[in-house]
Formats: C-alpha cells, structure tokens, sequence
C-alpha cells in the first residue's frame, strides 16, 4: 500500500446517499449465521457479515485455569479474541497484541453481565473468538457469533446479545461500518445490546462526534441490534428445525 | 420452543429450571434454549444442550481422572471434577492404597448421594449395580438425550441389546459404556449416534428399528408397518417429539439407570 495522500481518501458517500458498496445510510451488511459448526466445542457459531467471517466456540462451565481465577461465589468468564494471521490484506503478526486483549476483555466483561454466572461458582465459562477474515466490526461480529454459541451450550442467559458498529463517513451518521468506512470515516461507534432490557453491555468509540451525533447514533445502533437480533434467533431455531406449531401447541397446554 | 430472553406464559406460574423472572418487568423469560414443560406450580425449560447437571440419586458413568490418598477424582461430565473417597466403594482399604483399586482412564458407575450450596458433589459406589466398569467401550451423547436411549418403561434399551447383543450400561450424564465385541460395539454406537442427532423428533423408535435391519443386513420393513399408527397416534407430524420431558423434574427420585438383559426397567418418559 503507497502513502495516504487526501486523493487516495475514496469517495464515501456519492451525492446520492449511496455508500462505497451501495448500500443506504441505515443498510446492514447481509449477515448469515450457523450455529454449532464445531462437533467439539459445547457451543459453537460461525458469523458471515459482509466480507467479516468469524468462528465462536465455547466451553464450560468447567474447572478453571489457572486455578487462582476461580471464584467462589460465581463463575469466571474468560473470552480470547484471535485474529487469523491470513485474515487481513498484510499479514497480521499472530499472537497476543494490545487490541486483541482488549477486545477479548471488553467482550468478557459484557457477557458476565448477561450469563448466569452465579449459578456455576467456582467454573470458569470459555469463549474463543477466532476472526478468519476480516473487513471492520470484528468485535461486534465476534459477540454475535459468540452469543449464539453460548445459547448453543445451553448456557443460562438473559438474553441473547446482537452488537453492531455505527460510524460517521463523510460528516453523515452511517450504520454497520466496512473497512473503507471504518479507515477513512471520522468516527466508530460499537456497541452490544440487551434487547430486553435496552441495555447497552458494550459501548466504545474512537473518533469524534458531537453530542447529538452520539445521541442518533445510539439509537440508529439499537434499530441495527434488532435486527440482527432476529437472525440470531433464527440461527438458533434453524439448528433445530423444531417446528412452530407443536411448540405453540405445548404454550396452549 | 423458547430461545433466552423469550417471554414464557407464566400464567401465575413460578419461574422453574431453565427461566427467571426480569427485576425490571416482573414477567417471566427464557434463560436457556429449549422446549417449554410447565410443570405446576413451575414453569420451567428442558434444554436442547448444556452439561450435565447432578442430581441425586443419579446414576453416572465417570471415567479416574487422578488418584489421591483417600480418594479418586472423577470427572462425571459435570462442571466439576468429583470426589470419589474410599469409604464411598465396596473395597476394604487403607490410606494410599487408591491407585492399586482404580487407575486414571478407568471407568465406574457411581451414584450421585448429594450437592450442596456451593456445587460440590458427592458420589458413592456402594450400592447394586455400581462398581468398576471392566473393558467395554464409552459413548458420549447429550444428557438430554438419555430417556431416548432408554426409552418408555426401557423399551429402546432392551430393543437394542437384544437385536445387538451387545450389554449397554446408560449413566444420567449423558455416559453409555458398551460391553461387546467390535461389530457389536459398532452398531450400537451408530444407533446412539442416530439417537444423539435425532432424539428430539417423532418416530425415533421406527427409525431405530430402521437402522438395525439395515445393519443385520434385514429388509428395513417396520417403517411401512408402524406408519398407520403412528400417523392416527400424533397428527402425522414428522416434526418434534410430543413434549414428554427429556428428563424427570428436579427434585423427583428418578429410576435406575443400570440396565442388564431381562432386568425390569422404570418407566423413564411419559408419552402423550
């Protein structure tokens, strides 16, 4: 990649509202998600989200390590994000980085909020987070793949935990940022809800915006969360093929 | 079936296994994905995954995971390793002797005597039908899954021994420990594989029945038989399974768990 001069900055948003990849300013990336792709793993899930494709695997609750973690009173949520040395355009130097530990401790902490960690003391609960191929939003990708297969493993929790990023290009609030966004956009905003509450468990943001930019963003994220809070479920409903009407027949009983 | 975060149709019920009442609302949802069993004055989720969660008198299939002085650490499926101490088995013995009785990788049936406040569990292996576990093979299968294994009143189980002749011992958690030779040992593995995957829908035994025939080389016949019934028996659906609880209540002293041939079985499931 040459240097970044203002003319290679690409064109972001065209005169008529479309962006880079066409879509609206409140349009999803197409998403798709399969639950339980792993045999091994207690729980699994693999995100496609635009040119995002990230793999979710969770273990536990089980002993946990190393053992001075443990709590006595609940259990420990541990969650590793990786990314995948060939999942980005330069070869990412594999390992532990600062960004990956921040990630996988942001998503840890949002998901003890949301499991039922009282009822497992002394457990650990594991989620690995593997991001195969990258194009922005991968933490949020990330807790929406590992959401599913905490669901997955049967894991008692409030709610399941759609996430989506939203972001500012070309001075205009934007929904679900892709790479060119995300790089030449002036601010980025992910962000992990509780539909049921309305509870945000994950809120960060690099970049600026003005307060009523925050204010909209918000809830043009919460609109975002929804629905891909339905293909969530739908996932999960998919992985069983249980049929609606025998399970209404058994709410009608 | 009800994902989490799903509202349940409490209907003055409380909130059993598998749900919660919100602080914010009052209602009552969802926290596991399964089917909905409302039980009075409980109305709880039989879910569709997870790990095995003790209970009393459970009988479990659990596998020496480390030897101690006065005990052994079994690992039962459960989320933690258990305890098993040398005054729990049949066997006069001394402090240190553990590993001349059992080793690590070794297999036992145990029952479970108890959980307290902070999930640790105890296991005994005084008691018919528990004791060491000598050569067989080991399957594991969803603990959901095992009333399906065993059947109504232990039908599946005895169907499957017989057509195999294979001696099949189910634990609670989720452990079947398989006695045969290796074709034997093969065709029952198939048929829990058949039953892990497919456990939750209707027809299971026609299906079972099916793959038998299949593996003894017989002309599957019974799926054309047993269709007339089955259809008049639940709607002629080919979905999901009535709705018979995968595993009795908690609290409710289950039934045994050690099955042999022409032993008398405890009715597992109630079929609608």
């Amino acid at each position: 990649m040459g240097s970044i001069g203002a003319k290679d900055v690409p064109q972001l948003l065209d005169a008529n509202g479309r962006r880079i990849d066409g879509r609206g300013l409140e349009d999803l990336r197409p998403l798709r998600i399969t639950a339980g792709p792993l045999q091994q793993a207690e729980g699994s899930a693999f995100v496609e989200w635009g040119d995002n494709k990230v793999m979710a695997a969770v273990y536990g609750p089980r002993e946990v390590h190393p053992r001075h973690l443990q709590q006595t009173t609940k259990a420990v949520v541990q969650c590793k994000y990786n990314m995948a040395a060939f999942s980005v355009d330069e070869r990412k130097r594999p390992g532990l980085d600062r960004r990956s530990q921040e990630i996988s401790k942001v998503i840890a902490e949002a998901f003890e909020s949301v499991l039922f960690v009282e009822e497992y003391p002394r457990t650990s609960i594991d989620i690995y987070i593997e991001v195969l191929q990258a194009n922005a939003g991968t933490r949020c990708a990330g807790v929406v793949a590992a959401s599913v297969a905490l669901a997955d493993a049967g894991i008692p929790m409030v709610d399941l935990v759609p996430a989506v990023a939203v972001g500012k290009v070309a001075g205009t609030i934007v929904l679900d940022l892709k790479k060119e966004e995300d790089n030449y956009g002036e601010a980025d905003l992910p962000m992990a809800l509780v539909p049921r509450s309305g509870r945000l468990v994950l809120l960060q943001m690099e970049g600026h915006m003005t307060r009523d930019e925050l204010k909209r963003s918000l809830d043009l994220g919460v609109t975002g969360c929804k629905k891909i809070y339905e293909v969530q479920k739908q996932a999960l409903r998919d992985r069983y093929a249980v049929s609606a009407p025998s399970a209404g027949a058994e709410v009608a009983a | 079936m009800v994902l989490p975060g799903e509202e349940v149709p409490a209907q003055g019920l409380k909130p059993g296994f598998g749900t919660y009442r919100s602080r914010d609302d009052g209602k009552i949802y969802a926290s596991v994905m399964g089917l909905l069993s409302p039980r009075p004055p409980f109305v709880r989720v039989i879910p569709l995954s997870g790990r095995y969660i003790p209970q009393r008198d459970d009988m479990v299939v659990g596998i020496i995971q480390a030897v101690g002085p006065t005990y052994w650490l079994l690992d039962i499926r459960a989320p933690h390793f258990t305890p098993l101490h040398m005054t729990g088995t049949p066997w006069q013995m001394e402090y240190g002797e553990c590993g001349e009785y059992l080793r690590p990788g070794e297999t036992v049936i145990v029952r479970v005597e108890g959980i307290d406040e902070q999930r640790r569990i105890g296991v005994s292996m005084n008691g018919p039908g528990l004791g060491k576990l000598e050569g067989g093979y080991v399957v594991e299968i969803s603990p959901t899954k095992v009333p399906r294994v065993i059947g109504k009143s232990g039908s599946m189980i005895q169907m499957i021994q017989q057509d195999t002749g294979a001696k099949l011992v189910v634990g609670q958690n989720g452990r079947v420990w398989i006695d045969g030779d290796n074709d034997q040992i093969r065709r029952v593995r198939e048929v829990l594989a058949l039953i892990d995957r497919e456990g939750q829908k209707v027809g299971l035994t026609d299906r079972v029945k099916a793959l038998l025939d299949t593996q003894a080389g017989r002309t599957p016949q019974h799926e054309e038989y047993d269709r007339p019934t089955r259809d008049s028996g639940d709607g002629g659906s080919e979905e999901v399974h009535d709705g018979s609880p995968p595993r009795p209540p908690k609290g409710e002293v289950q039934g045994p768990t050690y099955f042999e041939e022409g032993q008398e079985f405890e009715e597992e499931t109630q079929h609608g």
